[in-house]
């Protein structure tokens, strides 16, 4: 259905926020996108929102400031929102509409694709279930990642998301192969020392080769933070699917993109959902966060660590909470561990994934693995339950037992969570784990089977 | 085909196109939408205009494509070949658009507008008749029976249908070949039925029988019924998926139709890799052979998410019509009503609660009201049911949303998954404060399991009544402040918790526990706490009591094989007494 022709209209009749209204539009397709002349003869680009007879709505991406009814044309080109891809995406930072923006060449495009994707059909999906190595302790040990997987970090503001993001994104391998991660990272309405950070670390020196990075900044247009994650996704997805490399996906921050989206709902006079969140943002998330995955009888695996700040440390925000129904589990952030000086402040409890089991055990990481980690939570379970008592009774009250669950909790979270920048092999993880459990008497181990405890446990002790 | 009359798209907005013309289309109609002529249902008319939800993505629709009256309402293909596989929403099977040519996973991306029938043409199945020339037959009677794995697919007279057969054929046949005519009628195994019109059937009967799941916290505190409803809200990360997936493995059902609706992907493959491993105790073939996954995962159309529940709940009756117990698993139908919610507001009709039409409570009705255990149509007696288990997914897990509070009104069970316990890793996260069930199964279990069922059930509901109540004073107190006994309530308590109703999912002895092996693991609990309660009223400190060695066998109950279970129970309680009496 390509029309080769291009129809010009001048026949604005409405601007307001990122809205344009034309009338006597022929030819327009729903979704398309449009070119956005203004009156001094800029271009911007623009997308069908809406299509009633000879009437469009059109979401201008650029921002409308400056545009009039008399002399504005939109220009209607039978275009689908489409991005240019090729091998040459590594080492190249753009904007969020996909454009170069480290002043290098265009990119010479292999193929075009469609921002949007398409849907996998779930058939062809293959179960992700390979162990990826963070070399974080609190991630490898309790809530693995595995390829293919969608984890994201639950942050708030001032507590170090992008700064664990970048840990993973430059630490993640598989123990078994020396492939590494070609990183996309999306930078979504960041401010301009987020953007400095981000480009330091991933736009600098060796680490340029294995990264694309799409930024779009705070004081750019909203509404290209809504398309920054899909091109960041599009470029992912065909340097997964298509180059079959393993690609993980940054996406930071998602709040920002939220609050984009709500800019845009409200624009278009939506029925707005909770807090003003449109009722759609479920399936629209769900549009981003669905391109993680692994297809079968292809090489290479998509891994989306999506970062996002919880408003007001509220974990039942709709940001968080949508995000959560949609992804397979998430890593919460603590401001008080971080407040403790734990680094990474990762809360185990609340964290989850959700695709663990599949990648652990012999033949993944070690066959006591889920034993440790089942083990481990119990105490911690345990040991939150004390901690409130003695908020209430006192630390007296306490049995021998009850104390030495404290001891450990305290001493798993500065030694076994609070590793800093050091980097930990599964098997150190693990050790280490040991390590801490030593603490208890054989028996008391009841989630590890006897077999295990006796082969581990004496280890650890003669450690 | 018969198609109906001709129109042309005015509007497009989201999955909501209006189209003027279509003079004489129905409402409810399938119409085929633009020049890629994407399948849509009529959902309003007004005057010239006729607006339709479109099932998939309206992405390059322009005004002035054509729009075509199909004639029909949006109906689903019935007949062999239905069980084992995996349809999309509206039935477009995902197994064959995935294929191409040789490679079964070519295509792994879904396009728009592929019209694939649902079952295949091609196939040939062998009838074998069970009626003969002269019959009279009525509608429901089974006209004769194919082979599908493990089950047997009856061959239904149609519901218009009554006469006497003039000629029957034997054996190899396509869903399209007629097989026995009736009246000169010929009748063939293929069917179709309008999803949103629930099948008839004889009569509704009582809910008197339990569908046995195997989940101990399920079967003895809030057990479900067949022909039944049950919700199952909780936030995220509570386990719903797991728990339902454990249902869908386990539960005795004849016949599981999963309904995977706006949820993860992942998890829908996870069930295609894992189902055909895994075998179905009762009959021995492979669970997968009993299965039928509809996939209309979050990221996929939003409009056919919201036929998908229709989709699978006239799949279910199907089967239900032919004598069978069939159990139809929604995850989630929270993502029904947001569909629901968001062509509704593209409607821009009036909205009610949290933005969800007004019209979501009878929705909601519709659905679950399909539940219903029945005497089926046809002249010999049969009985089938079908029986609902939904997912709700609550904003916040804040059961106060309208999803949860319909669902509760309408479900006769509420297994409510409670966040705390989902981060104490306690699973299923079932919490047995606020879940309930209408039913009353106390004369089948005591029938069919054991003459102490009940009893056994009332003393575990009745302590972790205690317990909670115990363990507020607790909260504010400490536990200096209470008795031996009631300090002794507390031990037994965490004991039913820990031993009894946490059940692994992925521990293959425990993922189902039989009934009489939930049984066993009671009474041994309830003993132990006799043990304790005589060890403490002959002086002995609770803490001892609490801390006898052979207390440890209690939480490697679940490992027994279901067929030791009342032996080794026997055993352990032996060795827990003779110890206790030791003590004190």
């Amino acid at each position: 259905m390509t029309r080769l022709y291009t129809t010009e209209h001048r026949t604005t009749t409405y601007v307001s926020g990122p809205l344009l209204i034309a009338e006597h539009a022929e030819h327009v397709a729903y979704d398309e996108l449009v070119d956005v002349v203004t009156p001094s003869g800029e271009r911007r680009l623009g997308q069908v929102l809406e299509i009633e007879g000879d009437r469009m709505v059109v979401q201008v991406l650029g921002g409308t400031r400056g545009l009039d009814i008399d002399s504005t044309a939109v220009l209607v080109r039978a275009r689908a929102a489409r991005m240019p891809v090729g091998p040459d995406l590594v080492g190249r930072i753009f904007d969020g509409m996909g454009r170069p923006a480290d002043g290098g060449p265009e990119l010479l495009p292999e193929a075009e694709r469609d921002l949007n994707g398409r849907p996998v059909n779930p058939v062809a999906r293959a179960h992700p279930a390979e162990f990826i190595e963070t070399g974080i302790s609190a991630i490898d040990g309790l809530h693995t990642l595995v390829r293919g997987q969608k984890l994201p970090v639950f942050s708030g503001y001032g507590l170090p998301g992008l700064e664990l993001a970048a840990q993973i994104a430059e630490s993640a391998r598989v123990p078994s192969s020396d492939e590494g991660f070609v990183v996309v990272f999306a930078a979504i309405g960041v401010t301009d020392r987020e953007a400095a950070f981000l480009r330091a670390r991933f736009a600098e020196g060796a680490a340029l080769e294995r990264s694309v990075l799409f930024v779009n900044r705070a004081d750019e247009p909203a509404a290209e933070r809504i398309s920054c994650p899909r091109a960041a996704l599009t470029a992912a997805e065909y340097l997964a699917f298509e180059r079959g490399m393993h690609v993980l996906v940054v996406l930071v921050d998602m709040t920002n993109y939220c609050e984009a989206l709500r800019e845009a709902a409200a624009a278009r006079d939506e029925v707005p959902g909770r807090r003003g969140y449109p009722g759609y943002m479920y399936s629209d998330l769900a549009s981003l966060f669905e391109r993680a995955g692994r297809i079968r009888g292809r090489p290479g695996s998509l891994t989306q660590i999506p970062i996002l700040s919880m408003p007001d440390d509220d974990v039942t925000h709709p940001i968080p909470d949508v995000t959560g129904y949609i992804t397979e589990g998430q890593i919460v952030l603590s401001r008080e561990l971080d407040r403790r000086g734990i680094a990474p402040p990762i809360d185990v409890l609340p964290s989850l994934s959700r695709l663990m089991n599949a990648g652990i055990g012999d033949g993944n990481t070690r066959e006591d693995h889920r034993g440790v980690a089942d083990q481990i939570s119990a105490f911690l379970g345990r040991g939150r339950e004390l901690r409130n008592l003695i908020s209430i009774v006192g630390e007296q009250a306490l049995s021998d037992d009850d104390r030495r669950i404290l001891a450990f909790v305290d001493q798993f979270e500065r030694r076994f969570v609070g590793q800093d920048t050091q980097r930990r092999s599964i098997i150190e993880t693990l050790d280490l784990a040991w390590e801490l459990l030593a603490a208890f008497p054989a028996g008391e181990l009841k989630r590890i089977t006897p077999e295990l405890v006796e082969r581990y446990r004496t280890t650890a002790e003669r450690a | 085909m018969t198609t109906g009359s001709h129109g042309e798209i005015w509007r497009v907005a989201g999955p909501v196109v209006v189209a003027r013309g279509l003079d004489g289309v129905r409402l409810y109609n399938v119409v085929r939408v633009g020049d890629a002529a994407l399948p849509g249902e009529v959902i309003r008319l007004e005057g010239e205009r006729v607006t339709i939800q479109v099932y998939e993505d309206t992405a390059g629709l322009r005004v002035g494509e054509p729009v075509l009256d199909t004639g029909r309402p949006l109906e689903v293909e019935l007949g062999p070949g239905l069980l084992g596989r995996i349809f999309d929403g509206t039935q477009r099977p995902l197994d064959v658009l995935a294929r191409a040519g040789d490679d079964p996973f070519g295509q792994p991306l879904l396009s728009s507008g592929s019209d694939v029938p649902a079952l295949d043409r091609e196939r040939t199945w062998a009838f074998e008749p069970r009626v003969a020339t002269g019959d009279s037959v009525v509608a429901g009677d089974v006209l004769g029976i194919v082979a599908e794995g493990a089950l047997e697919h009856r061959i239904l007279v149609p519901v218009d249908t009554a006469g006497v057969v003039t000629a029957v054929r034997r054996g190899p046949a396509r869903l399209d070949d007629p097989v026995v005519w009736v009246d000169d009628q010929p009748l063939k195994m293929l069917s179709r039925w309008p999803v949103r019109d629930p099948r008839p059937a004889a009569g509704r009967l009582d809910a008197s029988t339990p569908l046995i799941t195997g989940q101990r916290a399920i079967d003895v505190l809030f057990p479900l019924a067949r022909g039944g409803a049950a919700t199952i809200p909780g936030g995220f990360g509570t386990g719903k998926t797991v728990l339902q997936q454990s249902l869908a493995k386990w539960a005795h059902a004849d016949v599981v139709i999963y309904v995977g609706c706006g949820e993860r992907g992942n998890e829908l493959t996870e069930v295609l890799q894992e189902f055909p491993e895994l075998v179905d105790p009762r009959t021995g073939a492979s669970l997968m052979e009993r299965t039928i996954l509809i996939a209309n995962t979050s990221n996929m159309p939003v409009a056919a998410r919201e036929a998908s529940i229709y989709t699978g709940v006239t799949l279910a009756e199907y089967f239900r019509d032919q004598g069978y117990h069939v159990a139809l698993m929604a995850d989630s139908t929270s993502r029904w009503g947001e569909a629901l919610r968001e062509v509704s507001s593209r409607l821009e009709e009036m909205p009610a609660e949290e933005g969800y039409p007004a019209y979501l409570s009878s929705r909601l009705a519709e659905f679950y009201e399909r539940a219903a255990a029945v005497r089926c149509l046809g002249s010999d007696v049969r009985e089938g049911s079908v029986t609902i288990i939904g997912a709700v997914s609550p904003a916040g897990g804040d059961f106060s949303e309208p999803i949860t509070q319909h669902s509760l009104r309408l479900a006769g069970t509420f297994w409510a998954l409670d966040t705390t316990l989902a981060r104490q890793r306690h699973f299923p996260a079932i919490d047995w404060n606020r879940s309930y069930t209408l039913f009353d199964f106390a004369a089948w279990f005591e029938r069919e399991v054991a003459a102490d069922w009940e009893e056994q059930r009332a003393w575990a509901r009745e302590l972790l009544q205690r317990e909670a109540q115990l363990l507020e004073v607790v909260q504010l107190l400490g536990p200096d402040t209470l008795a031996p006994p009631e300090r002794l309530t507390l031990r037994t308590g965490r004991l039913l918790r820990e031993d009894f109703l946490q059940q692994s999912a992925f521990d293959e002895r425990d993922a189902y526990c039989a009934a009489p092996k939930q049984l066993a693991m009671l009474r041994a609990i309830r003993r132990t706490d006799a043990a304790m309660s005589a060890a403490v009223t002959r002086g002995a400190p609770v803490d001892e009591a609490g801390a006898a060695p052979s207390l440890a066998a209690l939480a490697r109950m679940h490992e027994w094989p279901a067929e030791q279970a009342e032996e080794r129970a026997a055993e352990l309680i032996k060795d827990i007494e003779r110890e206790l009496e030791a003590v004190g």
